[in-house]
């Protein structure tokens, strides 16, 4: 983020172009202006007044009659009800017909008997800061008379920006400054400053003991400086324009040089110093006292300033508190130097804050500036506080390298779709300030010292395609040879299998895939989910393995707002620890809870149960059939529960939730809840067509009583696998237990289908396959016909 | 022994005053029976003279036809009356609703990514899939951001606690895998989840996007601007929909942009794109000299929230059946 005034910038580059034209060009350059908000709110006719004589108001006691001089041909008597008011003050007067922000326009009036010919105003008057209590007090020197606006330099605007990570160069108002005369192709009005006269002899040694992580340091003294001096109002102005709040004169020249030039200073007290500079990595667990009060230890990973005794400053981030500068300060040493972007970045992270300082260097500072920032800095420190300069020290090693680019203008054409000229790619590369030859259709440029994020040929390219602008690019159609998609039909699309579960009356809902930890061990024992490090909530710690608890949460949700029938489903991975590996598969689950069907005229209310959910189960995979097997699962009830299996795998479960967890979550009534592997449930067969027979089909219907423990599908498989060729079809039609039955038993009634594809059958084939079904429940089931 | 004519015409009395089925027959009976009037006329033909008999004969045989013919209209009368009875007594309140189950819906992200699917598969785009725990290589590296990068920051990460694997944060590690399976041309879109460890009225920790990419040998810029205009127009079927690139930044594209779109007034960010950055296609083997192509990342919930005027992010993820059932 960027903040600055619109009138600060326009001293360095002032195009034709209103601020909102302004901002709009840089916004579609790539530097995108994320605001354009009026320095000051709009109010006309307040001056700069004095206040000659102040005396009690006779019918008041909280209010002040004053005789106030405000450039006009006589003083005006003016009510004031401010307690500081005081005579010789200055401060800023509305005057009759003035409109204020936010209140009525002000006229001559009588306040409690005494006519009032304006009113004093205090800042929150002016809109200009909502907390300031009292007049706004002016500085001696300002003139009467004075409009307010143009001598607090009030018709200003700030423009915040949000240069992308890649763009540091724009993290100045000079930086800025060269995009806005590069985008616009005004001319750039660059910063002049003199080199400041070396008065004093002073100098510290700079030695560089990691050259890599610092190729450049300067840094000089000034002597005899009054660091009480008051910052000049300008540069408050513009300060506080860029967010920034002004702590004391040298430190707010520190920033203000970095806003202006993008490079970061720092300020030692000379006093503090022992000795010369180091610029080095921190030893193992050094501490440094920094000025946000934090100690952090340090490591060989932080390159630090230090002099002959300790780490004064952590290099590119933040000062030391030993070595700060303070009201009592005489002397400093002032720092400005270029660290590798890659040595400061990620430290913040590590250390957990970072400064503007760092957010500059880990992304780039012009490393050919230097020296004239701290001329910049040094000219405004004797400025405003006085003293004497000596000579700048620069201990350099290699700086980093801007290697030559080749840009061929038909790789251009090819990449964007659109020719530029060598004439119009010239002209966009000297506004952009870069140096480069021109052979014919080929460019070799070097990218500027500014500029950290032009290595390749494709960087120059979209340089020239945003000096062009996007908008000049048209769109095009693609041409393109053209293909068919594949279109396997042995899977089903995903969308196809939400479309079903909608038309069985589910609804679906998209829920977080990490839950709470306690969902995974009540629901699907998993005593260790995979965990996140940061997670934004506890509740929110791991990642789920299976849709349960966020069906069942979803439940709880929907319950709590009076939802009397709930039917959801999902379609999402889940996550399973393996070994150190992650599987995460699609799956599918789905929950029903209430009434089987909504509440109508024509069906009996009744509560969904778990036939009903293993028929949509059913619906789901048709015309595949899947086998279930009683089995336990964590969520589920011990006798309500089965797997799910496909292809002798399981593909998944089904069952009605645990009585333990239906009382845990409060729930009222127990959901049946499904899940299934979306693998095994998109997979289906390509049809193969078998002759139909022309001759009848025969109906049998086959009881037999069997043991409670032996599920039907069992049964059913059985008979499948060793069924005779005439059976074509086998189905259970009914379920009894009761009188005939014995306890422990019960009976199956099975319809059989059987029909021969070339004749008729006979009642004695018939009958000879029947007592062939019959055989193998006997065998292997011990099964009494009924 | 009655004359003919004279039984008729009682008989076509009996009839027509008749209006039971059962009725009617037994009053058949009662003229064309085995004992009926007409066949005891018949019986006692042998008792007239021989002369007689054929015109007597023929007389009966015209008056059985028309008792005959008279039965038929009064069956088809009772059968007609009974039938109008019968409907009269079975009408329905057919404006009573049907009986079954319900239909539930599909939730509106989904939708969404579906019509998003369906719009780039007409144009030839086939859909990727890839995993949502990723590594620090996929999710950030091969994308040309390697670690200390600043472009991170962008990012909110949820990182393991493994401290090998992340949650991706966007779509683009699909590009990457991919690319590392297929060789061009390749022309993929990759719907899917994300996470961002960030939480307020407009951003949730777990969000959509739908990336693209189009490899190719002539796949420009100029294309990318043609594929999006076009798929934002047709999925907001609006042709007067204004839509504009701006330069930005992405480590994994250069030229990057910034996809704005204007129902007419302001504009609203709608995703990233720009050409894949020859760092990339580096990674993954691809000879950049030869091949180029596009990249693009949108935002189906934010494609969803304007489609269907949903003004907060979070509640598709609350997942109140009252908000949900109105996109069914």
């Amino acid at each position: 983020m960027m903040k600055f005034s619109e009138n600060w910038l326009r001293t360095f580059v002032n195009p034709p172009l209103a601020a909102p034209a302004l901002a709009e060009a840089l916004t579609m350059a790539g530097v995108e202006v994320e605001a354009l908000e009026p320095a000051a709110p709009p109010f006309d006719k307040v001056v700069v007044a004095e206040v000659l004589s102040v005396r009690k108001h006779p019918d008041a006691d909280r209010l002040t009659v004053c005789e106030v001089e405000a450039g006009g041909d006589a003083p005006l008597a003016v009510v004031c009800g401010a307690p500081n008011v005081r005579a010789g003050m200055k401060a800023p007067l509305a005057l009759p017909g003035a409109r204020l922000p936010g209140g009525p326009s002000i006229k001559v009036a009588k306040v409690r008997g005494i006519e009032s010919r304006g009113m004093l105003c205090s800042s929150k008057e002016l809109g200009l800061n909502a907390a300031a209590a009292g007049l706004l007090a002016l500085p001696e020197d300002a003139p009467v008379g004075t409009d307010i606006r143009k001598y607090l330099d009030l018709d200003d605007q700030v423009l915040t920006l949000k240069p992308t990570p890649n763009r540091s160069d724009c993290l100045s108002v000079h930086g800025v400054a060269r995009e806005v005369a590069a985008v616009t192709g005004v001319t750039l009005t660059p910063l002049r400053v003199k080199p400041c006269p070396v008065r004093v002899s002073d100098r510290l040694e700079v030695k560089l003991d990691a050259p890599q992580a610092c190729p450049r340091y300067c840094g000089r003294v000034v002597r005899g400086v009054n660091a009480k001096a008051m910052t000049p109002a300008w540069m408050v102005r513009r300060l506080e324009r860029s967010g920034l709040r002004p702590i004391s004169a040298v430190v707010d020249i520190t920033n203000y040089v970095m806003l202006e030039l993008g490079q970061p200073l720092h300020a030692f007290d000379l006093a503090r110093l022992k000795g010369g500079i180091h610029v080095r990595f921190a030893r193992a667990d050094e501490k440094l006292a920094l000025l946000n009060d934090q100690t952090p230890a340090l490591d060989h990973r932080f390159l630090v300033i230090a002099d002959e005794a300790r780490a004064v400053a952590l290099a590119g981030i933040m000062g030391g508190v030993e070595t700060a500068v303070g009201a009592e300060t005489r002397d400093i040493f002032l720092e400005s130097a270029f660290f590798t972007p890659e040595v400061i970045a990620g430290k913040s992270r590590v250390l957990g804050f970072g400064s503007d300082s760092s957010y500059r260097f880990e992304r780039g500072v012009d490393f050919a500036g230097t020296a004239a920032a701290l001329e910049r800095a040094t000219q405004l420190v004797l400025e405003v506080c006085g003293g004497e300069a000596g000579a700048i020290t620069e201990a350099r090693a290699d700086p980093p390298k801007r290697e030559p680019i080749r840009l061929r203008l038909a790789r251009v054409r090819r990449l964007l779709g659109v020719s530029l000229s060598a004439t119009h790619a010239a002209d966009i590369f000297r506004r952009l300030r870069f140096e480069f030859t021109a052979h014919e259709d080929v460019f070799t440029v070097t990218p500027p010292s500014y500029r950290f994020d032009l290595t390749l040929e494709e960087d120059l390219i979209e340089e020239l395609a945003r000096i062009h602008g996007y908008d000049n690019i048209p769109a095009a159609t693609p041409a393109a040879p053209s293909s068919m998609l594949p279109a396997p039909e042995t899977r089903r699309p995903h969308a196809a299998l939400r479309e079903l579960m909608a038309l069985r009356d589910y609804q679906e809902i998209v829920s977080y895939s990490f839950v709470d930890e306690e969902w995974e061990r009540d629901l699907c024992g998993n005593a260790q989910p995979i965990a996140l490090a940061n997670p934004i909530a506890r509740q929110m710690g791991v990642m789920r393995s299976s849709l349960a608890g966020s069906l069942i949460a979803c439940l709880c949700f929907n319950l709590a707002h009076r939802q009397p029938r709930v039917r959801l489903f999902e379609l999402s991975r889940c996550f399973v620890s393996d070994d150190g590996k992650y599987a995460q598969p699609l799956r599918l689950g789905a929950l029903a809870c209430g009434d089987a069907l909504p509440e109508q005229w024509g069906a009996p209310a009744r509560r969904v149960d778990f036939y009903d959910v293993k028929a949509d189960v059913d619906a789901l995979l048709w015309p595949r059939t899947a086998q279930f097997e009683a089995a336990q699962h964590p969520a589920l009830h011990p006798g309500k529960s089965a797997h799910i299996m496909i292809d002798g795998k399981t593909a998944g479960w089904l069952g009605e939730l645990h009585p333990r967890w239906q009382q845990k979550y409060d729930l009222a009534l127990a959901p049946v809840l499904f899940e299934l592997d979306l693998d095994a449930l998109a997979a289906r067969e390509l049809p193969a067509c078998r002759e139909v027979s022309k001759f009848p089909l025969v109906r049998r219907d086959l009881a037999v009583i069997v043991d409670e423990s032996v599920g039907s599908s069992t049964l059913l498989a059985a008979l499948q696998q060793d069924r005779p060729a005439v059976v074509t079809d086998i189905g259970v039609f009914d379920v009894y237990r009761g009188t005939g039955v014995e306890t422990g038993k019960k009976s199956l009634a099975f319809r059989v289908l059987l029909q021969d594809t070339h004749k008729t059958l006979t009642d004695a084939e018939v009958d000879t396959a029947v007592s062939q079904l019959v055989r193998i429940l006997q065998k292997q089931f011990d099964a009494k016909l009924r | 022994m009655q004359d003919v004519e004279a039984i008729v015409k009682e008989a076509l009395a009996a009839f027509a005053g008749i209006d039971d089925a059962d009725r009617l027959e037994q009053a058949k009976a009662r003229y064309l029976g085995r004992s009926g009037a007409l066949t005891q006329l018949l019986k006692g033909l042998s008792k007239l003279p021989a002369a007689e008999r054929p015109a007597f004969g023929s007389r009966i045989n015209v008056a059985k036809e028309r008792l005959e013919a008279a039965l038929e209209e009064q069956r088809d009368r009772i059968r007609a009356r009974q039938l109008e009875a019968r409907l009269t007594g079975e009408s329905l309140d057919v404006t009573l609703p049907g009986r079954g189950p319900a239909t539930g819906g599909i939730h509106p992200v989904t939708r969404t990514m579906e019509r998003i699917e369906t719009l780039f598969r007409s144009m030839g785009f086939e859909v990727a899939d890839g995993p949502e725990i990723e590594t620090d290589y996929y999710n950030f590296t091969a994308l040309n951001q390697p670690e200390n990068h600043p472009a991170r920051s962008m990012h909110d990460t949820f990182y393991l606690a493994d401290g090998k694997h992340l949650l991706r944060t966007h779509t683009s590690p699909i590009q990457i895998r991919y690319m590392e399976t297929h060789r061009p041309p390749i022309k993929i879109i990759a719907p899917g989840r994300v996470y961002r460890c960030d939480y307020d009225a407009t951003h949730s920790p777990m969000f959509h996007q739908v990336e693209g990419l189009w490899i190719d040998e002539h796949i420009t810029f100029a294309d990318l601007k043609g594929v999006l205009v076009d798929f934002l127009r047709r999925f907001f079927e609006r042709e007067d929909l204004r839509v504009r690139f701006r330069p930005s930044f992405f480590p994994f594209t250069e030229p990057s942009a910034e996809i704005d779109m204007s129902f007419g007034e302001g504009w609203l960010e709608m995703g990233g794109a720009g050409m894949v950055h020859p760092n990339v296609l580096a990674n993954v083997g691809i000879d950049a000299e030869k091949f180029q192509g596009f990249a693009f990342g949108l935002g189906p919930d934010r494609l969803a929230m304007l489609r269907y005027g949903v003004n907060d992010l979070r509640l598709f993820f609350e997942n109140d059946l009252r908000f949900l059932k109105q996109f069914n």
